[in-house]
């Protein structure tokens, strides 16, 4: 019994993370139809971020986590600029495979920059503690992370549904000549999508290299496309849709490498659960039917 | 230029080639990096030109190249390893489950033929989805099949994520040149046959492909069975290449560096790839490996140099290419005498620029 | 009397809740010019991609050559959400993707012209003669029926004289002038074998001399090819001039048909068109 609860809260730790890793898929691809490649290596990159400030003499913890944050974005910003605005009248191939080519760079800049090797990553003192729960003894990130992410996603769903840039957001995802018609300035929507998407890349490193204690710099290939199959698995453009898609998985996946016969294939089934979901439901969970005008 | 001599310059350039390779092979320059880089660029060369005839001919985005590569390498090696090796290969396993060995020729077709089957069998459910959903899912499939090689249940089979070894290679530089030139040729014949129109068709526009009476689905399966295929025998030579092959090495950057030669070759140029493949070799495994050594001009240490600057460097130059020249080497054009010729008597359109101007006065 | 080449029976297409046909019945005879006409938003292309499988209409039959090539009736959802009529009429589904459609011989053109935009004009008609070969991937790719790939050639460039491109074969179809990609359009369906030709709208954005050139390959291409044509077209002079008969719907509905003398004298028509006086 200790065991399930362990795997479950295991498994809604590691959902959170990858449902905050989601929403950034989620948002862009809802805005640019574009699968963004490189999210999983920007999330890797906050993880560098923070090993190289913490590492800063007399630098505080709090301080380097807001570096780490404002770098983050900084450096998601600065993708959307460099690589993806050029092409934004490109077919969607070329942007796809300008994706894929930050992606590359990051991680063989990453590479290049740290030696190849996985590095240690700092404790954190207050989420690193451990606690016990229900007789079972884990970090206190492991209740953390969830009641975090959920804070964070109202914030966001509440964003989106009330302020003026969330009512922008909605606009341009449903079409975006339309929206540019209507004076909607869709560069900065775009820019506002990437910063908020790398935000949340940012905190979900923060927790996820807390959970695993290391980074190396082709790390965020592996929950970065598995954050991408959650957010198609609840529809992609779908917040809430993401989130439970993350959730299923992280849960799954624990439940998974508990059985030593098919430890090997959690990653697998991961993939497995996105074929089938592509098969029976194209759109996902919560996706919206898109179809062509003849 | 006339048809003849077009022919006559292609068969001295082929002569020419051949003549170079025979020399390598027979020479000191056989260990040479120039001779590695030449394989493997015509191992890769292969690939992308495969992999072109699905995201360039037919426009279906699929990112599953890896994968088709692995089941050939892996099909390949398992059935070649010599019986008498097995034992040393699988030592974790009793020498394994397969206790016979095949011929060269017909294991590295079989390679190619396994990789279609599975190609046919994940084509089923996703060629029906649009082209990012596509991406994604052959992608996928790429990262459970090599989850399932390595699984331990099926180890006895496929060495699990042990090393395969033992098989046998090649002895001249030659044989991945022919059978790259073999599969290439059949390839190029394909595309410029009926098949192929109805694939680039396809390309275009569906519903008006689909209209014209192309069965969408069936065209979208040939084309991706018969890529896999040939994705299939690039792998097993590349098997033959390393001499060992370990499923983890078939990540899913294999397949972004191939589709980063198809695209600075040019999507849709077969000529493109080729090119593209040994240049994105040469680069990678020869021109730019000073990046990676620490030089000094007399007492000044050139910065930034050291182990990884090249792979810097050189994904820095794919961006260029990707941000700011879109159309790569050739476009969607192909390698023509033509256009060679034109290029000597105009390089660079100057004479005809003017001539336009000329025009507008 | 001639023989019936395309009979359609209580099409209904709907949308979610929206009814895009509704309860549509016409027929074509071999040989005949047929017009479908309506106001813009009327339904005309929707009836037109229901009948070459583009979209599945929700109720009614179509049978072509006394085939059946559709038949359905209100399934799942749309059993509640269905607004047609006569949704009990029908009880099989019968569905046939655009492919199998134009295999059976109905070649059609597209409202927002969809040619092949980077092959060049022979290929474009070239790939609409694929699925006549009887050679198979095999030999094909090995050129062992090279006999027939010449002679589908020739017929190309035979079709291509006929719509006055041959001197434009090599060109990249999306550099052709807009009348000229109108005209690609035609002999790509016509490489297509067809015995009815559904043309969407082929005079749209020409002027009226380029229209009258049509008016006359409309006919030309009946007479030779010994066709029968379905059209859509919105220049009234081309659909009085060339029609045998007339088919007039406005909000998906049928509310009109007959020569082209009737139709043009019909109230109902003359309303939709030009709107009805309000009552004072």
């Amino acid at each position: 019994m200790t065991n399930y609860v362990q795997l479950l809260l295991s498994g809604i730790a590691v959902g959170s993370l990858y449902a905050l890793i989601a929403i950034g898929y989620t948002m862009v691809y809802g805005i640019l139809r574009l699968i963004n490649f490189a999210h999983g290596d920007m999330f890797m990159m906050a993880g560098f971020f923070l090993i190289y400030i913490a590492a800063v003499p007399h630098m505080p913890i709090w301080g380097a986590l807001l570096l780490t944050i404002l770098l983050t974005v900084v450096l998601g910003f600065m993708i959307e600029r460099c690589a993806y605005k050029p092409l934004r009248s490109a077919p969607r191939m070329s942007v796809m495979i300008s994706a894929i080519g930050v992606s590359y760079l990051l991680q063989n800049f990453a590479t290049y920059f740290t030696g190849g090797l996985a590095q240690a990553y700092p404790e954190i003192p207050l989420i690193s503690k451990k606690i016990e729960i229900f007789g079972v003894s884990t970090k206190l990130i492991t209740i953390i992370t969830p009641i975090l992410t959920i804070v964070l996603v109202l914030a966001l769903v509440t964003l989106i549904k009330f302020t003026k840039i969330g009512m922008a957001m909605r606009a341009v995802s449903k079409d975006f000549e339309t929206s540019q018609l209507m004076g909607i300035k869709i560069n900065s929507v775009i820019s506002m999508t990437f910063i908020i998407g790398s935000f949340l890349a940012a905190v979900g490193s923060i927790m996820y290299f807390s959970y695993y204690e290391q980074v190396s710099p082709t790390i965020g290939a592996m929950p970065g496309l598995k954050a991408f199959v959650a957010a198609v698995f609840g529809g992609i453009g779908s917040i809430p849709g993401a989130v439970i898609g993350a959730y299923i998985i992280g849960i799954c996946e624990n439940f998974i490498k508990s059985y030593p016969v098919i430890a090997d294939l959690s990653n697998a089934f991961t993939f497995v659960l996105l074929i089938v979901i592509l098969i029976f439901k194209p759109n996902g969970l919560f996706g919206e039917k898109l179809s062509e005008k003849v | 230029m006339k048809k003849n001599t077009k022919i006559l310059a292609s068969l001295i350039l082929a002569a020419v080639f051949l003549g170079l390779l025979i020399f390598i092979d027979n020479s000191s320059l056989k260990n040479s990096m120039l001779s590695t880089c030449l394989q493997k660029g015509a191992i890769y060369a292969l690939v992308a030109v495969s992999m072109n005839l699905l995201n360039g001919f037919t426009g279906l985005f699929s990112l599953g190249q890896a994968g088709f590569m692995l089941i050939g390498a892996y099909t390949y090696g398992i059935l070649t390893i010599p019986v008498t090796s097995r034992g040393s290969v699988y030592q974790y396993f009793d020498g394994g489950l397969v206790q016979f060995s095949i011929p060269v020729i017909p294991a590295i077709i079989l390679a190619g033929i396994m990789a279609a089957c599975f190609a046919a069998l994940i084509g089923l459910p996703v060629l029906k989805l649009k082209s990012d959903y596509l991406a994604i899912a052959t992608l996928g499939f790429a990262e459970i099949i090599r989850a399932l090689i390595q699984w331990k249940q099926i180890a006895p089979l496929t060495n699990g994520s042990n090393m395969l070894r033992a098989f046998p290679t090649y002895d001249t530089i030659l044989f991945p040149f022919i059978i790259s030139a073999i599969c290439i040729a059949i390839i190029v014949l394909l595309i410029r046959s009926s098949y192929g129109r109805a694939f680039k068709a396809i390309r275009e526009d569906e519903i008006a492909a689909e209209a014209m009476g192309v069965n969408l689905f069936k065209h979208k399966m040939m084309s991706f069975v018969i890529s896999s295929f040939f994705a299939g025998i690039g792998g097993a030579l590349l098997a033959m290449f390393q001499a060992s092959v370990q499923a983890k090495a078939f990540t899913s950057a294999m397949t972004y560096e191939i589709l980063l030669i198809v695209v600075i070759g040019g999507i849709g140029s077969i000529t493109g790839s080729i090119i593209a493949s040994f240049l994105f070799v040469g680069c990678m495994e020869w021109w730019l490996r000073f990046l990676d050594e620490v030089h000094y001009i007399g007492d000044f240490k050139v910065p930034f140099l050291r182990t990884g600057f090249r792979m810097v460097v050189f994904s820095i130059v794919i961006m260029i290419i990707v941000l700011f020249w879109r159309k790569g080497i050739m476009g969607n054009k192909e390698f023509s005498w033509d256009a060679i010729a034109k290029f000597f008597k105009d390089p660079f359109g100057l004479v005809s620029k003017k001539k336009k101007k000329g025009e507008v006065k | 009397m001639a023989n019936t080449v395309l009979s359609i029976e209580n099409i209904t297409v709907q949308f979610g809740g929206v009814v895009a046909v509704n309860n549509l019945s016409m027929h074509v005879d071999e040989g005949e010019i047929v017009s479908l006409i309506g106001p813009n938003g009327a339904g005309k292309t929707t009836a037109f991609n229901a009948i070459t499988g583009v979209y599945q209409a929700t109720n009614g039959r179509v049978s072509f050559n006394d085939r059946v090539i559709l038949e359905s009736h209100p399934t799942g959802k749309m059993r509640k959400l269905y607004a047609g009529e006569n949704a009990d009429l029908y009880h099989k589904i019968i569905k046939n993707t655009p492919d199998k459609i134009a295999k059976l011989g109905m070649g059609r053109t597209f409202q927002n012209i969809r040619l092949f935009k980077e092959l060049s004009v022979l290929d474009n008609v070239l790939i609409a003669k694929h699925m006549r070969l009887k050679g198979n991937l095999f030999t094909d790719t090995f050129m062992i029926n090279y006999k027939e790939e010449k002679k589908i050639r020739q017929e190309c460039l035979e079709l291509l004289k006929i719509v006055d491109l041959y001197d434009l074969r090599d060109e990249v179809a999306s550099s052709l002038p807009y009348g000229k990609q109108r005209h690609l359009e035609i002999a790509r369906a016509l490489a297509t074998d067809p015995s009815l030709l559904l043309l969407d709208e082929p005079a749209a954005g020409m002027n009226p001399q380029e229209t009258e050139e049509l008016t006359a390959l409309i006919r030309k291409l009946r007479d030779d090819f010994k066709l029968t044509v379905l059209l859509i077209e919105h220049h009234m002079n081309l659909v009085m001039d060339i029609s045998d008969r007339i088919y007039v719907i406005d909000f998906g509905k049928l509310i009109s048909t007959g020569t082209p003398d009737m139709v043009q004298k019909d109230q109902r028509v003359i309303d939709a068109y030009l709107g009805v006086a309000e009552d004072e």
